[in-house]
């Protein structure tokens, strides 16, 4: 149990799932991605903690299943959140917009986290543009402790007005940790009461018409909530013609940015804690007091877009502010000095390339990418999102558009060639993805006959975002025992006839493995091969000793390279002066791999010093 | 004292890991701390950089020329990051050349020291311990009482294996400076 008043350090993503438990959340589920992943594992540590019986917490299989599970909750009566990365919202798009229009009951709330960069994402999309478009009102934390606090500000507004809330956070809100003072976890204790009202939680077209205008109506009286109206940061420095408004993490910086320029007197700062709707009387004041209006804010110019004055209002539809990127605190205090007349004092830093991440030494996908590069050379390599997107560092990943569109992509080629022309066609997509996003795909391969072949990159987890469980796992985010769903049956039930299962660290069956399955699937349509192998990542130590020995480069390595070029394991370090190939017993995993890789012999199993 | 400190390596190497031990000795000795980490796709063997503030501040980046302190675990960072350094500034910086240019670089060979004393997983601490010696942010005691605290689960080897290390860090780089 925690005590009241105790600080702790936390990242943003952990101060969400306080303020979620400190506010009588009942339900909360995700589907991992990075800058959102740590949310729900830290709802689960403190619901155990916490012994909050009364909180369900859940991976779901997608976002938008994740959205649909917690939203039941919530129009039972129940407080519930659901978290997912921005990228996620794509996904949970279809229940996210028809939401809006029903309504909720017990407070709902959408995390849905952006990340301006991109860091870790194929977008820099804004979440809150989704909002607009959905008509959500949205809430912009600048820090992990403001983030903390727009949970429970968020569930009031959203049982006020009966509406889904979004919090959006960006990667600098998450990933950022701060020290926060901790408040009393409350335990949800509303019993679950669905109220029967087909009208309006099965609403057909013509009550869609009245709930559309019940919900601009919402959002009306949202405008004017005081709650969550703009906030002077520096009240005391009277009304100049200029002013700064800032929102989400860009609020942070400029305060920082504001005081070291000692420029506070020359400007109003205003900090927009709901970016939309923007509130209507802020709106008319700010356009009335000042003539000169410049807008912060990350990632499209949503606030900007609301200020309709392109006379009086600075940012990135005007110009002023760049469009794409991370709005870093160095670009913003050049915008902020210009603004205001002055010098900055720090430097905008020209970007050194820095070291391309690439799949760990020992991972079994660059087992598989690399048997598969032999077995359908020339081939296509369609890809999806997970860590063995890095296969394009051995260049066998040709396309990565989505979650779940390996297939479809591949599918798509296939029927696009003819059958005298068309190569190889392989796509590659992890467990956790092929779940996700990818079933459907299958079914309609399986039903248009596409001559490709699917390789399930099967590591048993979540890699990418912090080994999270799949739902072959068996286990779920408390690390107790669920139903194992058998991935075999299902590419079975799919349709697939051809569905067979492999180790890809035996390079060589692997490869004979997969000759066999791309002949078939020429002549015969779709067909799977399960890559099995755990991720590294998710062995003990003791695991991976009694598995792995460590491997040497004997004398005859006449350093071709070949290794380094088509394995590209980081533990192969290719040594220019001496003319050969050593290994990094620092990163070696001893998988043993790359002695059926060399096609000299010369890496060898054991201990050379 | 406001301290901006920027700790950059590989993924792999523990850059997280040392940022959240030096954050929380911080706030033990009640100071204010907010800091920014690199997760997601990076942490597979790509740049991974941290950046942590204490003392008074809302943000939690730190602004090219700003900076007090660089610790780069790797010396590719030290080209990559010292841009974030204000005049005046050190950098910390894992090397075993002695080659390295840089008016405001120590370079320490935490390599080598966590290879004599077979302690490789270790290095981070190394460099952590150089850093404290480097800069007064917080006391060697309070990291201490941190590694005590992180490691209680583990068993007297793998304590005393990183104590060693930040007490090794630590005492080489004060003789230097």
């Amino acid at each position: 149990m925690t005590q009241i008043n105790e600080r702790r350090l936390m990242l943003g993503n952990e101060a969400l799932a306080r303020g979620l438990c400190e506010s009588g959340c009942q339900m909360a589920t995700a589907y991992p991605g990075t800058p959102a992943s740590e949310i729900l594992p830290a709802v689960a540590a403190l619901k155990k903690s916490e012994a909050l019986d009364a909180l369900h917490v859940q991976w779901a299989v997608n976002e938008k299943v994740a959205f649909e599970i917690a939203y039941a909750a919530s129009i039972a009566g129940q407080r519930s959140a659901v978290a997912m990365k921005q990228v996620g919202l794509n996904v949970a798009s279809d229940p996210f917009m028809s939401a809006a229009y029903l309504g909720v009951k017990g407070g709902f709330l959408v995390i849905s986290a952006d990340d301006p960069g991109p860091h870790s994402s194929q977008t820099e999309q804004d979440s809150r543009l989704y909002a607009m478009s959905a008509k959500i009102p949205v809430l912009d934390p600048d820090s992990p402790e403001q983030a903390r606090d727009m949970v429970d500000l968020g569930f009031r507004l959203s049982e006020e007005f009966e509406i889904p809330v979004m919090i959006r956070p960006t990667t600098r809100v998450c990933h950022a940790r701060q020290d926060i003072q901790l408040n009393k976890v409350v335990p949800g204790t509303v019993e679950a009461n669905f109220e029967k009202d087909p009208g309006r939680w099965a609403a057909t077209p013509k009550f869609r018409f009245k709930l559309h205008n019940e919900l601009e109506a919402k959002l009306a009286r949202i405008a004017s909530f005081e709650a969550t109206a703009p906030v002077r940061l520096n009240p005391d420095t009277g009304k100049p013609s200029k002013a700064v408004v800032v929102a989400g993490v860009s609020a942070a910086h400029a305060r920082d940015i504001i005081n070291e320029l000692d420029v506070s007197d020359r400007v109003a700062l205003y900090q927009v804690v709901q970016p939309y709707p923007l509130h209507t009387a802020f709106m008319d004041e700010i356009l009335e007091n000042h003539s000169d209006i410049l807008v912060l804010e990350e990632t499209t110019g949503i606030i900007e877009m609301q200020l309709a004055r392109r006379d009086k209002v600075k940012g990135k539809e005007s110009g002023h502010v760049p469009r794409t990127g991370e709005l870093l605190p160095e670009i913003m205090e050049g915008i902020i000095a210009g603004f205001c007349g002055t010098e900055p004092r720090s430097s905008i830093m020209e970007p050194v390339p820095g070291r391309r991440p690439t799949l760990c030494a020992g991972c079994p996908h660059r087992a598989s990418f690399f048997a598969i590069k032999k077995a359908a050379p020339k081939g296509i390599y369609t890809s999806d999102i997970g860590c063995y997107t890095l296969g394009m560092n051995l260049g066998a990943v040709d396309t990565v558009l989505c979650m779940g569109a390996a297939i479809s992509q591949a599918a798509g080629f296939a029927h696009a060639y003819t059958d005298e022309k068309r190569p190889p066609i392989v796509a590659t997509m992890g467990d956790s993805t092929f779940f996700h996003a990818g079933v459907p795909a299958l079914i309609d391969a399986v039903v248009q006959k596409a001559p490709i072949l699917l390789v399930i990159l099967d590591n048993r987890t979540t890699a990418m975002t912090g080994n999270q469980p799949t739902p072959a796992t068996g286990i779920d985010v408390l690390g107790e025992a669920v139903t194992a769903v058998n991935m075999e049956k299902l590419v079975e039930g799919c349709g697939i006839t051809y569905c067979k299962t492999a180790d890809p660290m035996d390079t060589k069956g692997f490869i004979s493995l997969l000759k066999e399955a791309v002949a078939h699937t020429r002549e015969h349509g779709p067909g799977v091969v399960i890559a099995r192998s755990p991720c590294l990542l998710s062995m003990s130590k003791d695991e991976r000793t009694a598995q792995y020995q460590k491997v040497a480069v004997s004398e005859d390595c006449d350093g071709c390279g070949y290794c380094v070029s088509h394995f590209e394991c980081p533990a192969l370090v290719l040594d220019s002066d001496n003319g050969r190939v050593d290994i990094d017993v620092s990163l070696c995993s001893g998988c043993g791999v790359c002695v059926q890789v060399c096609p000299k012999g010369s890496i060898v199993p054991g201990y050379v010093n | 004292m406001n301290y901006q400190i920027v700790i950059s390596g590989v993924g792999g190497q523990g850059v997280l890991f040392v940022t959240r031990l030096l954050a929380q000795a911080c706030m033990d000795d009640n100071k204010r701390v907010l800091t920014s980490e690199t997760h997601g796709m990076a942490q597979r063997g790509g740049t991974v950089i941290s950046h942590l503030k204490v003392g008074s501040f809302k943000s939690p980046l730190i602004r090219p020329g700003n900076a007090d302190l660089l610790v780069a675990l790797k010396e590719e960072n030290y080209p990559q990051h010292k841009g974030f350094l204000r005049s005046g500034g050190k950098a910390i910086v894992n090397t075993a050349s002695t080659q390295v240019e840089g008016a405001d670089l120590t370079p320490v060979d935490a390599d080598a020291m966590a290879s004599r004393d077979e302690n490789l997983h270790s290095t981070n601490l190394y460099m952590l311990g150089a850093a404290l010696g480097a800069v007064d942010v917080c006391s060697l005691e309070r990291i201490k009482e941190q590694i005590v605290k992180v490691f209680s689960a583990k068993s007297d080897t793998v304590r005393a294996k990183a104590l060693l290390a930040l007490e090794t860090g630590y005492n080489h780089i004060s003789k230097e400076l």
